[in-house]
């Protein structure tokens, strides 16, 4: 079976003042199947929503897509002709964004809003496509749909605004969403509702979904897959469980311990991450990780466990049961990094958390 | 409402146009305004005036008067004459009559011309501001070189390489008066299709046609709306300038600048030749410009009116 989405090699460059190129998002792959769930999770600035937009040909300027393939069923994403482009997105593939606030258009009424791409998409005439917007409004739980169809945004709160955007992006039911951090702008509780939503309709479409969020427990608990991003690079891939359970890389193993747990005491002094990321521009040659890894050695200064090409991709599982999860490195890194023997792995202290 | 609003937030022109505009806050706003209303009432007046020309003047603007319109020395006569409410000018034509047609090309110009103007101002604004690179390059160059003439001049020069018409006037004044309004324009929508719901409409697979039209334009109108609403008593002025220096609405046609620059000429004998149009003209364009400036306060302002 050909995945739904087959991601490879992909680059996203921003030019830098000093006549370089950035790679804001560096040789990324990953694939999504159709039905499948697939998380992307990583910290400000690593990437993750670029790869969205980069998939979607929306990268905004002065950023290009200066490498790689994006297959979506097959065809070629990237020589896609500008009307196909426009046919593809929102018929096939669509985008939950982040604030509910400003995603939607605050000067029309909502039910133009859902009829506008399902007349362009599916030839729906105004009758239709209102009778259609008013059951997609019932099923993201809407309540008083038909007479709700006439208000501006402005008339809905920031839980029932998502559900809105849900509605909009599931209208005409795309194989591939995109959601780039549809909770987090909204309160905790509504968070899980808007979570089970997503869930609900990504189900009864059968489509694939790409999760992306800085929040690993939104993650974990959605998806089933989940790609770790760092620097612009996937450090690490593999199911949910492997990657809560049995992480690999020391980045995602840090930022698994920077999650209070439930039942532990809590420490006076948070765990996290000291230092940054390294900031654009200045990526370092190794691995980008490295300046702030605990069990860093001589090889990450030079070698990306990131890049290390696939052959020489470990299975790491210990489960047989498992997957495999794909952590690549020189057989020195995987020592280093824990994953062929595993070395004690300490979190330095920093600042205390917000 | 669970949205919390910023006290006193310093509000983005591009979001300028984000609350939907209700016809009872506009008359809320429009009685804490007095001169506004006043100055609505006035262009009410004055367009009625203007469009009923030839039922309330009670001569003919061309038609000359040897006889009872001039006194005994040929000279004009004063306003309150019996027959000419207004008095006459020096060829015996009544004043009253050629005002009421010359607020007709006032509005006419002010309105068309202006109107011309933000038609193709908006257009030049919105596609050099969506589309950006080149064509944004190239619309702005030109936009840049239009504005960089004196207007005066360039109108002048204009006119002179065509015939003298009310049609050309019009003409000209659209030419010149598109390059504001572009400008600003482009900014809001520079600002404005970086806003996520326009970047989501594009995820929807909308066309740049519908995006521009569904999506950015209605965030544009009020800024329009208020622009317009000065660029028409700019317009009035520029017209009545192009007609005081000779080259604007051709001769016998009243217009209320011909009458200013006739009346400076008879200014030590026949005052109210000039002041009459003078005082008409510096009440609409005040009446447009307070308008505007109301216009500007109602949809700018960033607290939400009380309900």
């Amino acid at each position: 079976m050909t995945a739904l989405l087959e991601v490879s090699d992909l680059v996203v460059d921003f030019p830098t003042s000093s006549d370089g190129v950035f790679h804001a998002v560096d040789r990324v792959s990953f694939t999504v199947s159709a039905g499948e769930r697939v998380g992307i999770v990583g910290e400000s600035g690593s990437g993750k929503s670029l790869t969205s937009q980069a998939l979607m040909r929306l990268v905004p300027s002065p950023g290009t897509v200066s490498q790689g393939t994006v297959l979506f069923e097959g065809e070629d994403v990237m020589s896609f002709s500008p009307k196909k482009l426009q046919t593809w997105r929102g018929s096939q593939t669509a985008m939950v964004f982040q604030d509910p606030m400003s995603s939607l258009n605050p000067l029309m009424r909502i039910g133009r809003q859902i009829t506008e791409s399902l007349q362009v998409h599916l030839g729906l005439s105004k009758a239709e496509s209102r009778t259609r917007a008013i059951e997609l409004l019932q099923k993201v739980g809407i309540p008083d749909a038909e007479s709700r169809l006439s208000d501006f945004p402005g008339a809905f709160s920031g839980g029932m605004r998502q559900r809105v955007c849900i509605a909009i992006a599931t209208a005409c039911s795309p194989k591939l969403l995109i959601a780039d951090e549809p909770t987090t702008a909204l309160d905790v509780t509504v968070q899980a509702q808007v979570l089970d939503l997503l869930d609900n309709m990504a189900s009864e479409l059968n489509t694939g979904v790409i999760l992306i969020s800085h929040d690993l427990g939104v993650i974990s608990s959605f998806c089933d897959r989940i790609l770790v991003m760092y620097a612009g690079r996937i450090v690490e891939q593999g199911t949910a469980e492997q990657i809560v359970g049995d992480p690999q890389h020391p980045y995602t193993k840090a930022l698994l311990a920077s999650i209070l747990k439930l039942g532990e005491p809590i420490p006076r002094r948070l765990r996290s991450i000291s230092g940054a990321p390294p900031t654009a521009g200045h990526r370092p040659a190794g691995c980008s990780f490295a300046a702030r890894c605990a069990s860093v050695i001589d090889t990450c200064l030079t070698i990306d466990p990131a890049l290390v090409p696939a052959e020489n991709t470990r299975s790491t599982n210990t489960t047989a049961m498992s997957a495999t999860t794909t952590f690549a490195g020189t057989p020195e890194q995987l020592v280093a990094c824990g994953v062929a023997a595993p070395a004690a792995f300490a979190i330095s202290e920093g600042a205390t958390a917000a | 409402m669970s949205e919390a609003i910023p006290a006193a937030a310093i509000v983005d022109p591009a979001e300028l146009g984000d609350k939907p505009v209700r016809a009872r806050e506009v008359w809320r706003s429009l009685t804490r305004d007095p001169a506004a209303l006043i100055s609505i009432i006035v262009l009410v007046l004055l367009a009625l005036i203007a469009l009923a020309a030839p039922l309330l003047s009670p001569h003919d603007p061309l038609q000359t008067f040897p006889d009872q319109g001039l006194g005994p020395q040929g000279q004009p006569l004063p306003p309150g004459t019996p027959g000419f409410l207004l008095g006459t000018d020096a060829l015996g034509r009544d004043l009253l009559s050629r005002l009421i047609y010359g607020a007709q090309v006032s509005l006419i110009i002010g309105i068309v011309a202006n109107g011309l103007a933000t038609a193709f101002g908006v257009l030049v604004g919105v596609v050099a501001g969506y589309f950006g690179g080149v064509v944004e390059a190239v619309l702005m160059r030109i936009t840049d070189v239009v504005i960089s003439f004196p207007i005066l001049l360039l109108c002048t020069a204009l006119i002179a390489v065509t015939t003298r018409s009310t049609f050309n006037v019009i003409i000209v004044i659209a030419l010149i008066y598109w390059t504001t309004l572009a400008r600003i324009i482009r900014g809001m929508v520079v600002s404005l299709k970086e806003r996520e719901f326009v970047v989501a409409s594009r995820t929807l697979g909308l066309s740049h046609r519908a995006i521009m039209w569904r999506h950015i334009l209605p965030h544009l109108v009020p800024a329009i709306i208020v622009y317009t609403t000065l660029g028409v008593a700019s317009s009035i002025l520029i017209e009545s300038a192009l007609s005081f220096l000779g080259i604007g609405v051709p001769i016998p046609q009243a217009s209320w600048g011909q009458m200013i620059s006739d009346g400076s000429t008879y200014f030590q004998i026949a005052p109210w030749m000039l002041f009459i149009p003078g005082i008409c003209l510096i009440v609409t364009v005040m009446a447009f410009n307070l308008v505007g400036d109301w216009l500007s306060d109602m949809l700018n302002s960033s607290t939400p009116t009380a309900r």
